[in-house]
């Protein structure tokens, strides 16, 4: 063996593919980026690793953040599947809980994922209290099976009512399934979700059936084309709750995956941020179209318990908490009919994209704003797919939709533009934060990706956030989040059962008991870990009640009790709402459970620029940028020139390959011993 | 004081974050799921003066948009007979005829002060599981008076000065069956509240006291110049459209909905002058009820008009006094939702007559409120009470949604699973219901069939539905939706109730079952237009029957489901030679 030892995290996005690289044998840092191959990801993820490492057989582990899942979904490209279901319930899944997509206007549509002729009933019950009514025929359930499979299905999820209560009917048909019908692709609904609500149960269970043949299909060509370049080491995906997985976990649970990019981003803000002493940090990635932010306090992103990849389409496993509003920098600008400007949520994207790339859109955008204000080089634009931007275009547009029926002159039309998307982005930190009860000025703004940093001066400003914190290689983070994230799984259990009538020992116990087999997941990975953390949540409410509150709870050696149930209930429930509602019943619902292997830590002064140049050395010349009503000169400069210890004041235009940071008037910018830019208040 | 346009549309995004806020807190710490699950409350920040809507949040039930600022108006009017408004005061009040819905329906109206002087007010309304009256969960079919559907509580102070006024909620607690689930969700509103007056009085920091007082005014002027510009557009002259309720569960006769739409230049004349007089039962509704459900049917056309008193100032209301739509007290109002869905149906059909592109044919068109009560072997009595769903009209752009909710909530429905562990019942069917959407070149969504059976001894059962006798119909050559039906089984066999979708106290026993029907939506356009190969899909997916394609699509079809394309020509032509 020669002397490197690669751990690789590849991200996989719609356009390019990020590849970052530590050797961890010297420490040495290297990314690359090479474009996405759409059809077979797994190509332009081999070449992307192949361009920087020569010998695969020197790579130790890969982690992989991929949308393959996602857009399986979001495309509806995933297999034909049936469902195998209690008699009288095949319309679960078309029905929803009797939603709609939007508020106003009654015109949603909604085609499930399962065709109605390939969902088909059995006759069996369980009832809510476990106890079965009627025994599953397995001879129903192996013909109906049949049937499914003579129709064309590939896959096949199996689905009873109340089988969170007890699941024997269901595992009983799981059996009968593959007795006639040998298949890897059976899902059975408890096992993904053992949670009471049927839809959401169903939903989820459908959607990893669904997703089983595409994912495990291309994780095997990914894993057979790095055999071939000669790796033997470990493959690991990212989940969408910012944990790995191993690979074959990832090809029996694809659903997991489902915002496994997205949530690798977080995991990389999250430690770079801690790195530099930042706990508290709010994750800002802006894209074409959208804005997602997600909170991270005290070192760990927020959860949340389930989410919507579509009108319909839900999935509920535990996954990082990413709000997205409709503002990004192809959003539209346009005056309605009251006389209102409004941003978004419509948008060009990028394609036509801004009227300034010259593709054939009009309407001015969010970018548009930007590029007229000087705030974008129009001779190096980000991306380098256009040679330059058409400023004058631009300005016609802006002008005509906006500063005209407006009665403004055009660069207060375009700062307009900028002060309400910005104020639409800082309504979705105060949606994370403060309405979590957070207080903002506890906490930085992290931008990633390649629009965000524009935007983060303005940010601090209008939400009273403390500081921002723009990482070196911004582009690349979501690559870097995969070679640091930690292994991590969930699991959840119904119990249903109130406090007064619950045996606390035995729940503790039932607890303690799933902890370890999970754990035994995490061993059988094959991964080293530096320490493995176990977190407990019970899933409380009042009785009456129908949402729940999260209740996190410690068990040690001793015997787990009412009374610490009550104690830990009563305490969550306090910092949730207020008040207590002394003399109702308590009830638990659920248990969740996660355990999390944390990985070694990769030691983030690697980023630190090494002789680096001081300030004025780095400037490259000015521009004139409008902001807060006036024009001002503001000099440029190569961002990764910068020393540590460099400090730029506002206004300013600092500017890299992946992305143009803007220092506001008023704000200061400092390079810290990580080579993070830490923007804050001048004085 | 004039309010630059930036920080107008910044300031916007930030009262209805506020709202919304408050809709928030309450959803996730009220205990019963009419509000918890399905959303049955709302929230808003209100004029100090008028107690006009100036925002409301986004996430509450649409019908409560328009009618809280006559609830607000309410407790102004009753503060000023008695000793004023002050600081750190909450009135309670679910006086129906005085702005309000229901019964059921609470609100909490609470005002927010800057350095001693009135700003604006917020509000909360929720719908409680039990306010007293006849009947488990106040769906009453058979009231003649509201006495008969619960406790009817004026503007009270709930909290006098700061003071919480505990014998306040010794009286209501006293009067339902559920007093703690009362308690609960009481104590939710009052938590979105004191959230909603943190919020309010830091938004006021932030821009002082007079930006966003001006903003708010200059918001109620935007939302009109907005709703004139929308009608400009419309076609000018005189539209009808007339629709039915099936009867109001004392008297067994058809009661009429009628409107007479105006367009004239840049106003709109909703005239319901020739709908029918109050009525014995509690179908009846308030004329602040009938104004909001407009406005809801109106926001679902025209989607970008504001949550805010603007909007109605160009549209001149004529209803009569004393009529079905302008009731005064004690006329029972309990099943006021039936009555404006069946308003808003009959503004569909009339905006579809002038402009059918933005038109959508009429949904379901009931509630579907049914309850079951018993006592448990222990004694403890329970109550499943909900309301359950059905088809969206059909409209240019495509089919109507499947299983969707009302026009006037964003309601979804508790899981069987949740219904199945918390009361004695089990579900035999949870399906989509075959044939009952309106046919159409584009057809309306399909309503359900929810059928249950009691696991205890013995059960009663109330049932408040509409739609039994009168079906939702269709638009620009639509057909209607199925019926809605309800049918139960005793010793004897199943049933059906002589009023077709109300029904009160039938007693049933352990195995016996229920089963509700749930209509469709209404189709858009000819059915005869519809792409053959769509109808075909929908017979293979079960949703339309071969005699439906046959009869109502003409489309013929082979054995094996493929089209018959010679007979369907046939069928097809001969049709339009008719």
């Amino acid at each position: 063996m020669s002397g490197s030892a690669f751990v690789i995290g590849v991200d996989v996005g719609g356009t390019f593919t990020d590849v970052f690289i530590l050797d961890e044998a010297n420490g040495r840092i290297t990314t690359a980026k090479v474009p996405s191959t759409r059809g077979d990801q797994s190509k332009g993820f081999i070449e992307g690793i192949a361009s920087r490492v020569t010998d695969f057989g020197e790579i130790r582990t890969v982690v992989h953040g991929t949308t393959v899942g996602t857009n399986a979904l979001l495309e509806r490209k995933g297999a034909r599947t049936g469902i195998i279901t209690t008699e009288g319930f095949r319309d679960v899944l078309e029905m929803r809980r009797r939603d709609r997509p939007t508020t106003w206007g009654l015109k949603g549509a909604f085609t499930p994922v399962v065709a109605r002729t390939d969902r088909v009933e059995v006759s069996e019950r369980v009832l809510a209290d476990g106890s079965v009514l009627r025994a599953v025929d397995e001879r129903e359930v192996a013909v109906q099976a049949k049937a499914l499979a003579e129709a064309g299905c590939d896959a096949v999820c199996v689905f009873f009512i109340n089988g969170y209560a007890n699941n024997d009917n269901e595992r009983r048909a799981v059996e009968a399934v593959r007795s006639v019908w040998p298949n890897p692709y059976v899902t059975a609904a408890t096992e993904i979700l053992p949670e009471i609500r049927e839809f959401e149960r169903l939903s989820t269970a459908t959607l990893n059936a669904y997703l089983q043949p595409v994912v495990s299909s291309y994780l095997d060509r990914l894993e057979t084309g790095l055999k071939a370049e000669g790796f033997a080491g470990d493959i690991l995906i990212v989940q969408s709750n910012g944990g790995v997985m191993s690979i074959d976990t990832a090809k029996r649970y694809p659903v997991r995956t489902a915002l496994s990019g997205p949530a690798a981003g977080v995991i990389a803000a999250t430690r770079i941020a801690s790195a530099a002493g930042f706990d508290n940090i709010i994750t800002c990635d802006m894209g074409g179209t959208s804005f997602d932010v997600s909170l991270v306090a005290g070192g760990e992103a927020a959860l949340a318990a389930q989410t919507a990849i579509d009108f319909g389409m839900v999935v509920r496993t535990p996954m990082i908490e990413i709000t997205t509003i409709g503002a990004g920098g192809g959003s539209i600008a346009a005056v309605d009919k009251g006389g209102l400007l409004q941003v978004g949520p419509e948008s060009a994207g990028s394609d036509p994209g801004p009227v300034a790339y010259g593709l054939g859109n009009t309407r001015p955008t969010v970018t548009d704003a930007n590029v007229v204000l000087g705030r974008i080089n129009p001779d190096r634009p980000i991306g380098g797919k256009l040679d330059r931007l058409d400023i004058d275009a631009a300005r016609a547009a802006i002008d005509s939709h906006i500063a005209a029926p407006l009665g403004l002159a055009v660069e207060a039309a375009a700062e307009a533009i900028l002060k309400l998307a910005n104020a639409k982005m800082a309504g979705a930190i105060r949606l994370v934060s403060i309405e979590k009860g957070h207080d903002p000025a506890k906490f930085a703004a992290m931008p990633f990706g390649g629009g965000g940093a524009l935007h983060t001066g303005a940010l601090i400003k209008e939400v009273g956030l403390a500081s921002a914190l723009v990482p070196r290689f911004p582009g690349v983070t979501s690559a870097l989040g995969c070679v640091v994230a930690d292994m991590r799984h969930d699991r959840v259990q119904t119990v249903n059962r109130l406090l007064s009538e619950l045996d606390a020992a035995e729940l503790g116990r039932a607890i303690l008991r799933d902890a370890e087999e999970t754990r035994a997941v995490l061993g059988s990975a094959g991964v080293g870990f530096s320490a493995i953390d176990r977190l407990v949540e019970l899933d409380m409410l009042y009785l009456g009640q129908t949402h729940t509150v999260g209740v996190p709870l410690e068990i040690g050696e001793e015997d787990l009790t009412a009374d610490a149930i009550r104690e830990a209930f009563e305490a969550a429930y306090r910092s949730a709402f207020g008040r207590l509602l002394d003399g109702i019943p308590m009830r638990v619902m659920n248990y969740r459970i996660a355990v999390i292997g944390r990985r070694p830590q990769l030691a983030m002064a690697l980023f630190a620029p090494q002789g680096g140049k001081p300030a004025p050395e780095c400037r490259t010349g000015t521009r004139r940028v409008y902001a807060e009503g006036a024009w001002h000169e503001a000099g440029i400069y190569e961002r990764l020139s910068l020393a540590v210890g460099a400090r730029i004041a506002g206004p300013a235009l600092l500017e890299q390959a992946d992305t143009t940071i803007f220092v506001d008037p008023g704000l200061v910018a400092e390079v810290d011993g990580f080579g993070n830019l830490v923007i804050s208040r001048a004085g | 004081m004039a309010i630059d346009t930036v920080t107008l549309a910044i300031l916007k995004g930030r009262l209805e974050q506020i709202a919304d806020e408050m809709d928030a807190t309450l959803f996730r710490s009220a205990f019963n799921p009419i509000i918890a699950e399905a959303h049955d409350a709302s929230h808003g920040i209100y004029d100090a003066v008028t107690g006009e809507t100036l925002v409301q949040g986004k996430s509450g039930l649409p019908i409560f948009v328009g009618v809280m600022a006559f609830a607000v108006k309410a407790v102004i009017d009753k503060a000023a007979k008695s000793g004023g408004v002050h600081e750190g005061d909450v009135w309670i009040f679910n006086d129906p005829y005085d702005g309000g819905t229901h019964l059921s329906d609470f609100r909490l109206v609470k005002p927010v002060f800057r350095d001693g002087k009135l700003f604006c007010f917020l509000a909360s309304v929720g719908h409680w599981h039990d306010v007293g009256g006849n009947v488990p969960g106040n769906y009453n079919p058979a009231a003649t008076e509201c006495f008969q559907e619960g406790m009817l509580i004026p503007p009270v102070k709930l909290y006098d000065r700061g003071e919480f006024r505990q014998d306040v909620v010794d009286i209501l607690s006293a009067n339902s069956r559920l007093p703690l689930s009362l308690y609960g969700d009481l104590n939710g509103q009052i938590n979105a509240l004191e959230l909603g007056e943190k919020r309010m009085h830091a938004l006021l920091d932030d821009y002082g006291d007079a930006t966003v007082a001006g903003c708010l005014i200059e918001l109620k002027a935007r939302a009109a110049r907005m709703m004139r510009a929308q009608i400009a557009e419309l076609p000018q002259g005189t539209v009808s459209a007339e629709d039915w309720l099936d009867n109001d569960g004392i008297v067994d006769t058809p009661l009429k909905i009628a409107l007479d739409l105006t367009i004239d230049g840049d106003r709109m004349v909703m005239d319901f002058s020739r709908s029918s007089p109050a009525c014995a039962g509690p179908v009846n509704i308030s004329r602040s009820t009938t104004v909001a459900a407009c406005y809801v049917a109106l926001k679902h056309i025209f989607g970008e008009v504001p949550a805010n008193a603007g909007v109605l100032e160009p549209v001149e209301f004529r209803i009569d006094e004393g009529s079905l739509l302008a009731v005064r007290a004690p006329k029972p109002v309990g099943g006021y939702t039936e009555t404006i869905l069946r308003l808003i149906d009959v503004v569909f059909q009339a905006v579809a007559k002038i402009a059918p592109e933005p038109a959508m044919a009429c949904a379901y068109g009931t509630i579907n409120a049914l309850s079951l009560a018993g006592h448990r072997k222990d004694g403890r009595r329970w109550v499943m009470f909900s309301f359950f769903g059905g088809g969206h009209g059909a409209h240019a752009g495509g089919d109507g949604l499947n299983h969707g909710n009302a026009p006037i909530s964003t309601a979804t429905i508790p899981p069987l699973e949740i219904l199945e562990a918390a009361y004695p019942v089990r579900f035999t069917q949870w399906a989509l219901r075959p044939d009952s959407a309106g046919p159409g070149e584009t057809r309306g969504g399909l309503g359900a069939i929810y059928e249950i059976e009691l696991l205890e001894e013995n059960a009663d059962v109330f049932l408040f539905g509409e739609r039994g006798r009168h079906a939702p119909p269709g638009v620009v050559g639509g057909g209607a939706a199925a019926l809605n039906r309800f049918s139960f089984e005793q010793a004897d066999g199943w049933h059906e109730p002589p009023m077709a979708s109300k029904m009160v106290g039938i007693r049933i026993t352990r195995g016996q079952r229920l089963r509700l029907e749930t209509p469709g939506g209404g189709g858009y356009g000819t059915p005869h237009a519809r792409d053959p190969q769509a109808v075909a899909r929908d017979v293979a997916q079960g949703y339309v029957t071969r005699d439906s394609a046959q009869a109502d699509y003409r489309v013929a079809l082979n054995e094996d489901g493929s089209i018959d394309a010679a007979r369907t020509q046939s069928l097809r032509s001969r049709e339009a030679a008719e």
